[in-house]
């Protein structure tokens, strides 16, 4: 693949089978406090 | 009805020098040349002689483009949609909404103080007071609310307190109360307390100080930069300025934090469209985890960002991201908030689909003990949903919350950046459409840009690597 790079990224369809545990943040209240995005979020799950 | 073709999308964009194509739904991201880009947003409607013939003709005269190179990376096209990198579907509808079924709530803002010894002219809660009366969180109520928290977490383990205000540390000797409180019951609850607080400054005298950075997980310190920028805005009763006297305090928490997580958090707005000067301030400083978010106010406020601004904006998050870079590669790096993207470990199918929590597994607690679906909504009547002694009572407020994820609101549908942000923040969507389920569209802008910065950078330092 010379011209295409592809960067290690987690699979989320595979993450629907080992995810959804709901111990990450819930908001952004420990942080920016005005505009929640999840991108930024911690995965919690040392199982996945 | 399920349409497999509409399901499917790619993100297409030229940022920092690089052409990155995101798969939306698998969430896979490549870095790809000039062919290859081209040939990726040909490849579901054109068949491979038709791209053959596009690309000849627009590259034929480089010297590496040729019949067989063009059909060896359509071939390389393929093997990612067999892998599953690519053109994949989206077949999430049936997980939407599965964490905010269950009525498990993990994390709740703990109201200290409706009071402040600030008078920031942009804040969201009306200079500390949410349009209501002074108020100071009593221990009792603050033992309670803790327990409502214990008593309603399930199974789950890490739960998030927040000290917010108004000013928190202006009721510092129950904030500490409440964390002694809850360490006492972690061992027989079998619960790990976090800890956060959001401060001014002000009162962050040395003993505050170490007390925090034992047990904070993490801290929020406002500062808006630059000293003329700051004090615009955050000003004390007199009219005084606070830089002069909370950057020292600030500084000193900092070094004693040791590698514990804090985030330097500014607001600009209208007047600081030029905000990387601010984060570079905060750099100087010797600040290197940063945040620093627009303005939350109504449009017609004089500090409200403008259609106009919006290119700026743009601009200084591309600047932004071009520092990170080179202070990186300088030995110098920073962590910015909105740039925080984990690539391989970052959040799970689940939480990009349901996103915040506020209402259901987040909520706020006002000094006298009242529950909001959180922060932002306080003060909204319409919007109490009950109390810490006699739990949910207005469970049709909540159901609103409930229902919010990635497929209810309309226009994610068509956004490529919906797994990142998952519909959003409900109340900047109430606040700006008069529903949860609305979007705010000025933030999508906003959010889509930090976006593309982010996977640039992480981009950039995974070819370094």
């Amino acid at each position: 693949m010379s011209r295409i790079k592809t960067i290690e990224t987690r699979d989320l369809n595979k993450s629907a089978v080992t995810g959804g545990c709901g111990e990450c943040q819930t908001s952004c209240q420990s942080a920016c406090k005005t505009s929640c995005g999840v991108a930024n979020q911690k995965c919690e799950n040392n199982e996945k | 009805m399920y349409d497999k073709e509409e399901s499917i999308m790619i993100h297409q964009y030229k940022l920092g020098g690089l052409n990155i194509v995101i798969d939306v739904n698998s969430g896979a991201v490549h870095v790809v040349d000039e062919v290859a880009y081209d040939i990726i947003a040909m490849y579901e409607d054109h068949t491979a002689d038709e791209i053959v013939s596009a690309m000849l003709e627009k590259y034929g005269d480089l010297p590496d483009v040729n019949e067989a190179e063009i059909r060896e990376c359509i071939g390389d096209v393929e093997a990612l949609k067999e892998a599953g990198k690519l053109f994949t579907e989206d077949k999430f509808a049936g997980l939407a909404g599965k964490m905010k079924q269950s009525p498990i709530i993990k994390a709740i803002c703990l109201h200290v103080a409706h009071a402040c010894n600030l008078r920031c002219e942009y804040c969201f809660a009306a200079q500390g007071e949410y349009h209501g009366e002074k108020a100071l969180m009593s221990f009792e109520t603050g033992k309670q609310a803790l327990e409502f928290l214990i008593a309603h977490s399930g199974t789950r383990h890490n739960l998030e307190v927040d000290f917010f205000g108004g000013e928190p540390l202006v009721n510092w000797e129950v904030c500490k109360q409440l964390v002694e409180y809850a360490r006492s019951r972690e061992k027989e609850t079998n619960k790990n307390f976090r800890f956060t607080m959001t401060t001014n400054g002000v009162l962050l005298t040395d003993e505050v100080t170490d007390y925090l950075n034992k047990e904070m997980h993490n801290v929020v310190l406002s500062l808006d930069g630059r000293k003329e920028v700051n004090d615009r805005f955050r000003v004390d009763a007199a009219g005084h300025g606070s830089y002069d006297r909370i950057v020292p305090n600030f500084q000193r928490f900092v070094e004693k934090r040791g590698d514990k997580e804090y985030y330097m958090r500014g607001t600009y707005t209208h007047h600081n469209t030029d905000f990387t000067e601010d984060i570079q301030h905060m750099l100087d400083l010797g600040f290197d985890q940063v945040s620093m978010e627009p303005v939350v106010c109504d449009p017609s406020e004089p500090s409200a960002l403008t259609q106009d601004d919006l290119p700026v904006l743009f601009e200084q998050y591309e600047k932004l991201a071009q520092m990170m870079i080179e202070r990186r590669k300088a030995g110098k790096p920073f962590t910015f908030y909105h740039y925080m993207v984990d690539l391989t470990a970052g959040p799970c199918i689940y939480k990009r689909l349901s996103g915040c929590g506020s209402g259901t597994e987040y909520m706020a607690v006002t000094p006298s003990g009242d529950l909001y679906p959180c922060h932002q909504f306080v003060g909204k009547e319409d919007f109490k949903l009950g109390d810490i002694w006699n739990g949910v009572t207005h469970p049709e407020v909540q159901d609103q919350f409930r229902s919010c994820n990635v497929y209810s609101h309309p226009e994610c549908k068509d956004c490529w950046a919906r797994l990142y942000c998952a519909g959003g923040c409900a109340a900047n969507a109430y606040n700006s459409t008069g529903s949860v389920n609305g979007v705010y569209e000025y933030g999508c802008e906003l959010f889509k840009k930090r976006m593309e910065c982010a996977i640039m950078v992480e981009c950039v330092k995974n070819l370094e690597q």
